[in-house]
């Protein structure tokens, strides 16, 4: 009988904050500059330079740390991780290694089968990124750019308390959720705002001890990483199987393929060498620091979805996805405000919003519509100035161009026609023109009215009253 | 000299630190080397039960900026000191893990 083995995972997630400048140094991390030009003698390392703390970057990652139920080191310092490597200019990494600023937290995931599980965090702790390098297709040659040197990081290190790529996303999910909460950052695996390396080792089912564990890096989405911890436990139970061993060591995804390897190691590159930065002087986060940093903590999911059910009675579902996303919250709260019909909000954001969102794979993160502009729109459909399938039309712009729908219909002239007289005699021209229809449904074709209300609406651009083309329709008949 | 620099050590540490020692430089520098350790011994020699680890030598804490953009474009200071560029990237021997 085959063997039952148990995959134990922990995972490294980097998390890129979202502050203006650099962790050290007053240059922007904006995307998009041109190579080195968010770079100054501090971020590419130059002798003589001297780092200065970011206190934004203490105060992000102090309020994951509260978020996710950790013991905050209220006497915190930075320590040099020495490597040699082109997108390392100093040749050491400011990092922390003796006295990371939070340690011993945990969450709790909610799994499939509604069960909930807690998963322990090690520590998390703040560092800076490296720079990026760019491999010429051609030449034996590589690019380097330090726009992303010294780029603020939080390093969240969880206990190897996962058993499955479900729980793993799960976990992910909890950590983005709450992070975007925060404003911390905007958590994109896809643009490596977010990046998780997977620490996984199989056992026999019933074991306590530990197997070798290796580490996957590159993993740029959700299904990818659940595709290379299945392929990795099965790599790890066939070497065992056929008596080989597992090495512990770095393996790279290859999403495309479908495969990791294993990465050439730099050369006794797990020799950091650790020590205090001397350039830094320590962190002490007092009491009232602390205390501060708590009460700017914002609501979170479940209070959040908690509110939401009371104040607004909208159905679970809804609550479930519209606080799935910070986004998506702010906006249907701001939205309500303004037009008080919290339903007709969630509808125009789970199904109009989400739909167009898929299209154009963007997340909700990404939607730069305002509220106001929301709630004009569902104005215009509630005072009968537009009906359904132009308000859906117009909400496309909006979605798109952030347009005042209120102007948009003035100047197009797309006000529904409510006039009866106007209404009547479109129809009249409707039914002469089309008697087969008129005959079906007066045979009982209840679907042949269908085709006359759409001759109506195109005869009349679509901006007929539905309701009113339908009554009219009927009485005509 | 208590502590004895081994050849191998001396070559480990070489590498670590990326460089190349030719025989001589090797011996100079495990002398130097064990006479640092000798002294590290000396310093174990005091008591410091109960001492907190000092990881900085001036009593100063929370040296912070606020997070506000100071710095411009810098990149052709920064890359003033390239030995190679490419445009406005820095040119390295390729470097693919």
């Amino acid at each position: 009988m085959a063997k039952e083995y148990e995959t134990v995972i922990g995972l490294e997630v980097h998390v890129e904050l979202a502050t203006k400048t650099k962790i050290f140094c007053g240059c922007s991390t904006a995307f998009g500059g041109s190579p080195n030009s968010h770079t100054c003698p501090v971020c590419t390392g130059m002798p003589g330079s001297l780092p200065v703390l970011n206190k934004q970057v203490v105060e992000y990652a102090a309020a994951v740390g509260l978020a996710t139920n950790c013991t905050i080191t209220q006497n915190c310092k930075f320590d040099r991780k020495n490597y040699f490597y082109p997108d390392n200019p100093q040749n050491y990494q400011i990092s922390q290694l003796y006295l990371p600023i939070c340690r011993n937290g945990h969450v709790d995931i909610e799994l499939e089968d509604g069960t909930t599980k807690q998963i322990r965090i090690h520590e998390i702790h703040m560092e800076e990124d490296a720079g990026k390098l760019v491999h010429d297709e051609w030449d034996d040659v590589s690019y380097v750019d330090y726009n992303r040197s010294g780029v603020p990081l939080i390093e969240i290190v969880s206990e190897p308390d996962m058993r499955s790529a479900e729980e793993v996303i799960a976990y992910l999910d909890k950590l983005r959720l709450i992070i975007q909460y925060l404003g911390a950052s905007d958590c994109k695996l896809q643009e490596g705002s977010m990046r998780a390396d997977v620490n996984l080792s199989v056992r026999e089912a019933g074991s306590e001890a530990f197997g070798t564990r290796t580490e996957t890096k590159n993993l740029n989405s959700f299904s990818a990483i659940a595709r290379a911890i299945e392929a990795e436990k099965n790599r790890q139970i066939d070497l065992i199987e056929s008596g080989e061993a597992v090495v512990q060591e770095t393996r790279r995804w290859d999403d495309n393929k479908e495969y990791s390897y294993a990465m050439r190691s730099k050369e006794d590159a797990q020799d950091y060498r650790y020590f205090p930065d001397p350039d830094l002087v320590p962190v002490h986060i007092s009491d009232a620091w602390l205390e501060e940093i708590r009460s700017r903590q914002p609501e979170f999911k479940t209070e959040k979805m908690a509110r939401y059910k009371e104040e607004f009675g909208i159905p679970d579902y809804d609550i479930g996805i519209l606080t799935d996303s910070k986004k998506l919250a702010d906006l249907f709260e701001a939205t309500t405000a303004i037009c008080s019909q919290p339903k007709k909000v969630s509808n125009w954001l789970m199904g109009e919003t989400m739909r167009i969102l898929k299209e154009k794979e963007m997340e909700p993160e990404d939607i730069t519509f305002s509220p106001e502009n929301l709630a004009k729109l569902i104005g215009l459909v509630e005072a009968g100035t537009i009906n359904g399938s132009v308000a859906k039309e117009i909400f496309e712009k909006i979605f798109d161009e952030d347009i005042n729908p209120e102007q948009y219909v003035e100047e197009h002239g797309l006000k529904q026609v409510n006039d009866e007289g106007a209404l009547r005699a479109t129809i009249e021209e409707v039914i002469a023109a089309n008697p087969q229809s008129v005959e079906d449904y007066r045979n009982g074709k209840e679907k042949a009215i269908g085709f006359l209300v759409g001759q109506t609406m195109k005869a009349m651009k679509g901006k007929a009253n539905p309701g009113m083309v339908n009554q009219i329709l009927k009485e005509l008949l | 000299m208590a502590n004895v620099i081994s050849d191998e050590t001396i070559e480990y540490v070489g590498i670590l630190a990326k460089l190349e020692l030719s025989d001589e430089e090797k011996e100079a520098a495990k002398k130097d080397m064990a006479s640092m350790l000798d002294h590290i011994d000396k310093l174990n020699e005091l008591d410091t039960t109960g001492v907190e680890p000092m990881s900085h030598v001036f009593p100063v804490e929370n040296v912070m900026r606020e997070d506000v953009v100071t710095n411009g474009d810098g990149s052709e200071a920064t890359l003033a000191n390239a030995p190679e560029r490419k445009e406005d990237a820095f040119v390295v021997p390729k470097t693919v893990d």
